[in-house]
C-alpha cells in the first residue's frame, strides 16, 4: 500500500512544490504592498503636517458659514456645522436620485413596452428614443437641459404664467373625448391578436395616453395655438400662480390647518383597508373559489377616503399664491433649475437603458408560456399576471437595480450645473474651505460605497428567494 | 315517448366535438391551410399524421384559436369559433392541450402548476383543486413529485405533468401537438402509456404524431395531410396496409422501415 503511495508521489524538492512556491509568492507580495501602504500614509501625514493640512476630524463640528440654496434641514450659515452641510448634501443626493429614479422607471417601462408594440410608429419612436439617448454623454444632457432649456427661460419679472382655465364648452366634453379614446383603445385590444398580449395591451395604453397629451397641449398649451385652435373652447382669465423663469418653477404654496391630520389619518386608513381587504379577498377565494376586484376597491378606498375625509374636515387647505415683489417671487413652492435639469437629465437617460431592460425581461418569456396560459383558458389579463410578468420580472429586477445604482453615482454630475449634492455641497465646498482633503474624499467615497454595497447586499438576497428551482 | 324522441334528436347534434369545413389558412402569401373539411365525433381519437410543414399542428391550433384562421368555420361542441373573446375562451376552457416543449409554468410547482387554471378560471376553491390535482398527478402516476418545480423533473415527467394539468380542467376534448417528439427514447413509453390510458377512458382525443405504434393502438381514424390539405382519412388497418393515395405511400415508405 505504502509503496503503490511512494510510486505515485515521487519525492520533490519543497522548493519544486506548487503549494510552497504560492505561499512563497503570496508572502513577498503581502511584504511589498505593506511596505508601500506605511510609505504612503508617511509620507502623506508628514507632508500634511508639514502644510499644516489637518489630518483629525476636528472640522466636523466647526461653522460651515457658507449657505446652501436646497436644504431638507434646518440649516443657516452662521450656526450650522460642516456635519450639518454634509447631511444637507447627502439629503439632497438622495432626494433628486429618488424621484429621478421613480420618473426613470414611469418612463422606461412605457418605452420598453413600445418597443414590442405592433403599431410601427409607437415602435420606432421608441427605438429612435432609446438609441439617441444612451448615446450621448450623460454630462452634455445635463449641460443641455440646465444651459439649452432651462437658462434661456425669461427672467422673473417676464416670467411664463400658467392662466386660469375655465371651460365654455360643457363641463363633460372633455370626458367624453377621453372616454372615446379610451373605448376606441379598447376596441382595437379586443380584435387584436390573442397572443401578443402584453405588447397590445400596453402599447395601447401608450398610444391613448399620446393621444390624450396631443388633446392635453390643443387644450391647455401655449395661448397662440389656443387661440387659433381653441377658439370657443377655453377661455384664459386670471392667473393660477404656477409661474416659470429662469430661477425655477414657483406653484402655490399649500397651507394646512389644524384638522389637516384628518386627511392623512384617512388616507393611512385607506392604505390598511385596501391591504385588509385583499388579505380577505385571498382567504375568501382559497376557501370558496370567488373573486374580488381587489384593484378597484383598492382604487376606490385610497383616492375616495382621503376625499371624503378633506370634505369632513371642511376644506383644510389654502393655497398661498406667489406675487413678484421687484426682481424675484415672494411666497409659494419653489423647484429650481438645477434640481430640474439633473432630475431631467439623469431620470430620461437612465430610462434609455430601464427600456432595453424591460424589453429585454418580456421578450425573455416565450411565447409558449402564454400559450399555454391561454389554452387553459385564462383570459389574456390572467395570464399576464400569473405567468409573464412574475417571470419577466426576475429577469428585469436584478439589472434594473443596477440602473438605480448608476443613477445614484451619476447624480454626483450635480457639481457641474451647480446643484446643491453632496460632492458639490461637502466634496467641493467644504472640502475647499477646511482643506481637509483625505479625509472629505474618504467620507464622500464611503458614502457612495455603503449605499450601493447595501442595495447589492438585499438585491442578492432577493434574487436567491426568486431564482428558478432548477436541478 | 314523444320526450323521449325529442331528447333523442338533440344529441345527433350533439354528438359532434369538432366540426371544421372549408377551413383556409394563410401566412401572408403563404396558403398553409387548404379547404380543411374533418368531424370528429365525441369519444372519437384521431391520429393526425404527415411530412413536415405539413399543417397539422397549425390545423389543430386553429381549434382553440392559438392561430386564427381566415376562411371556413370550426365549431367546437356546438360553439362557432368567432372573433367573439368570450367565446374564445369557453371553447379553451373544454378543449385541454399538450405541447411538444410542454411550456409547464417554471415559477410554479407542479402542484401550483394544476391548480392555477382550476382556481382562476373555475373559480374553485384551493382545496377542492388541490384534491383534483393530486387525483390526477396520480393517474399520470407522479403524486409523489407534486411540490417539486418542473426543472427538477425529468422530460417524460414533466409531459405528464403537463397532461395532468390539462385534465384538471376536465376538458371534453384533448389535444396533443406531438407530444413526445422533444423526448428522449426511453422517456416516449411513459407518456404514451398515459395517452393510451386517456384513451381508454374514453377522452376524445386528437394527436399529431409520428407514433404509428400508438396510432394503430388507440386510433379510430388516421388523418394523413401534406402540404396543407388532408390527403386521405382512413382507420388504421386500412390506412398502414392499404394506402389509397401515392403520396401516403411514399410517406408511409419513409417512416416504416
Amino acid at each position: 500500500m505504502s509503496q503503490v503511495q511512494m510510486r505515485d508521489r515521487p519525492h520533490v524538492p519543497w522548493w519544486n512544490e506548487p503549494k510552497n512556491r504560492g505561499y512563497v509568492y503570496q508572502g513577498l507580495l503581502f511584504i511589498v504592498l505593506a511596505f508601500f501602504a506605511y510609505e504612503a500614509v508617511t509620507n502623506a501625514s508628514n507632508n500634511m503636517r508639514a502644510r499644516g493640512i489637518p489630518t483629525d476630524f476636528s472640522f466636523w463640528n466647526k461653522t460651515a458659514g457658507f449657505d446652501v440654496n436646497l436644504t431638507l434641514i434646518e440649516y443657516s450659515a452662521a450656526a450650522s456645522t460642516y456635519g450639518q452641510a454634509f447631511w444637507v448634501g447627502l439629503l439632497n443626493t438622495l432626494l433628486v436620485a429618488v424621484v429621478s429614479i421613480v420618473f426613470a422607471t414611469i418612463v422606461g417601462f412605457a418605452i420598453g413596452i413600445a418597443r414590442l408594440s405592433n403599431n410601427w410608429i409607437v415602435a420606432k419612436l421608441a427605438t429612435v428614443y432609446v438609441e439617441t439617448l444612451r448615446n450621448i454623454p450623460l454630462l452634455l444632457q445635463l449641460l443641455f437641459w440646465y444651459n439649452a432649456v432651462l437658462k434661456p427661460l425669461p427672467n422673473p419679472r417676464d416670467a411664463l404664467a400658467v392662466p386660469k382655465i375655465t371651460f365654455l364648452v360643457p363641463e363633460f366634453a372633455p370626458t367624453v373625448i377621453c372616454l372615446a379614446l379610451g373605448l376606441g383603445g379598447w376596441l382595437i385590444t379586443r380584435r387584436a391578436r390573442l397572443i401578443e398580449g402584453v405588447a397590445v395591451i400596453i402599447a395601447n395604453a401608450f398610444g391613448s395616453l399620446l393621444m390624450l397629451a396631443a388633446l392635453g397641449v390643443w387644450l391647455f398649451g401655449g395661448s397662440g395655438v389656443a387661440s387659433v385652435l381653441g377658439q370657443g373652447v377655453v377661455a384664459f382669465g386670471g392667473k393660477a400662480g404656477i409661474y416659470l423663469h429662469n430661477r425655477g418653477l414657483i406653484f402655490p404654496e399649500v397651507h394646512l390647518t389644524d384638522s389637516a391630520w384628518m386627511m392623512g389619518a384617512a388616507l393611512l386608513a385607506a392604505i390598511a383597508g385596501a391591504i385588509a381587504f385583499r388579505v380577505w379577498a385571498r382567504r375568501v377565494q382559497r376557501s370558496t373559489g370567488e373573486q374580488q376586484p381587489v384593484g378597484l376597491v383598492a382604487t376606490i378606498l385610497i383616492i375616495g377616503l382621503p376625499l371624503l375625509a378633506y370634505f369632513a374636515a371642511g376644506a383644510p387647505a389654502s393655497f398661498a399664491l406667489p406675487e413678484l415683489r421687484g426682481f424675484n417671487f415672494v411666497g409659494g413652492t419653489r423647484i429650481l433649475p438645477e434640481f430640474a435639469a439633473l432630475m431631467f437629465g439623469l431620470a430620461l437617460y437612465t430610462a434609455s437603458f430601464i427600456a432595453e431592460i424591460v424589453r429585454g425581461g418580456i421578450l425573455s418569456v416565450s411565447k409558449g408560456q402564454t400559450e399555454a396560459a391561454n389554452a387553459l383558458g385564462l383570459t389574456r389579463a390572467q395570464g399576464l399576471k400569473l405567468v409573464v410578468v412574475p417571470q419577466a420580472m426576475r429577469v428585469i429586477i436584478p439589472p434594473l437595480t443596477n440602473q438605480y445604482l448608476n443613477l445614484t453615482k451619476n447624480s454626483s454630475l450635480a457639481v457641474f450645473i451647480g446643484y446643491p449634492d453632496l460632492v458639490q455641497v461637502f466634496a467641493g465646498t467644504v472640502l475647499n474651505q477646511t482643506g481637509a482633503a483625505v479625509q472629505v474624499i474618504a467620507i464622500t467615497m464611503a458614502v457612495y460605497l455603503v449605499i450601493s454595497l447595501v442595495t447589492s447586499f438585499v438585491m442578492d438576497i432577493y434574487n436567491k428567494r426568486m431564482s428558478l428551482v432548477e436541478r | 315517448m314523444a320526450a323521449s324522441s325529442l331528447i333523442k334528436t338533440t344529441p345527433v347534434t350533439n354528438d359532434i366535438a369538432v366540426e371544421i369545413s372549408g377551413m383556409h389558412k394563410w401566412y401572408g402569401e403563404f396558403h398553409v391551410l387548404r379547404d380543411v373539411n374533418l368531424t370528429v365525433r365525441r369519444g372519437e381519437k384521431i391520429v393526425i399524421c404527415g411530412p413536415s410543414g405539413s399543417g397539422k399542428s397549425t390545423m389543430i391550433r386553429c381549434i382553440n384559436r392559438l392561430e386564427e384562421h381566415q376562411k371556413g368555420s370550426i365549431v367546437v361542441d356546438g360553439i362557432p369559433l368567432t372573433n367573439d373573446l368570450k367565446r374564445i375562451d369557453e371553447i379553451r376552457r373544454d378543449v385541454g392541450m399538450v405541447f411538444q416543449h410542454f411550456n409547464l409554468f417554471p415559477h410554479l410547482t407542479v402542484l401550483e402548476n394544476c391548480t392555477l387554471a382550476p382556481i382562476w378560471v373555475r373559480k374553485m376553491p384551493q382545496k377542492q383543486a388541490e384534491e383534483i390535482a393530486m387525483h390526477y398527478l396520480s393517474r399520470v402516476k407522479i403524486p409523489d413529485q407534486a411540490l417539486k418545480y418542473p426543472g427538477q423533473l425529468s422530460g417524460g415527467q414533466q409531459q405528464r405533468v403537463a397532461i395532468a394539468r390539462s385534465l384538471c380542467m376536465s376538458p371534453k376534448i384533448m389535444m396533443f401537438d406531438e407530444p413526445t417528439s422533444a423526448l428522449d427514447p426511453e422517456m416516449v413509453k411513459e407518456v404514451l402509456d398515459t395517452m393510451v390510458q386517456l384513451a381508454q377512458d374514453g377522452m376524445t382525443m386528437l394527436c399529431v404524431t409520428h407514433e404509428m405504434g400508438f396510432a394503430r393502438q388507440v386510433a379510430d381514424r388516421v388523418v394523413f395531410m401534406d402540404r396543407g390539405e388532408i390527403v386521405e382519412v382512413n382507420t388504421p388497418n386500412e390506412f398502414f396496409s392499404n394506402p389509397q393515395h401515392e403520396r401516403t405511400k411514399l410517406f408511409l415508405s419513409q417512416i416504416l422501415h
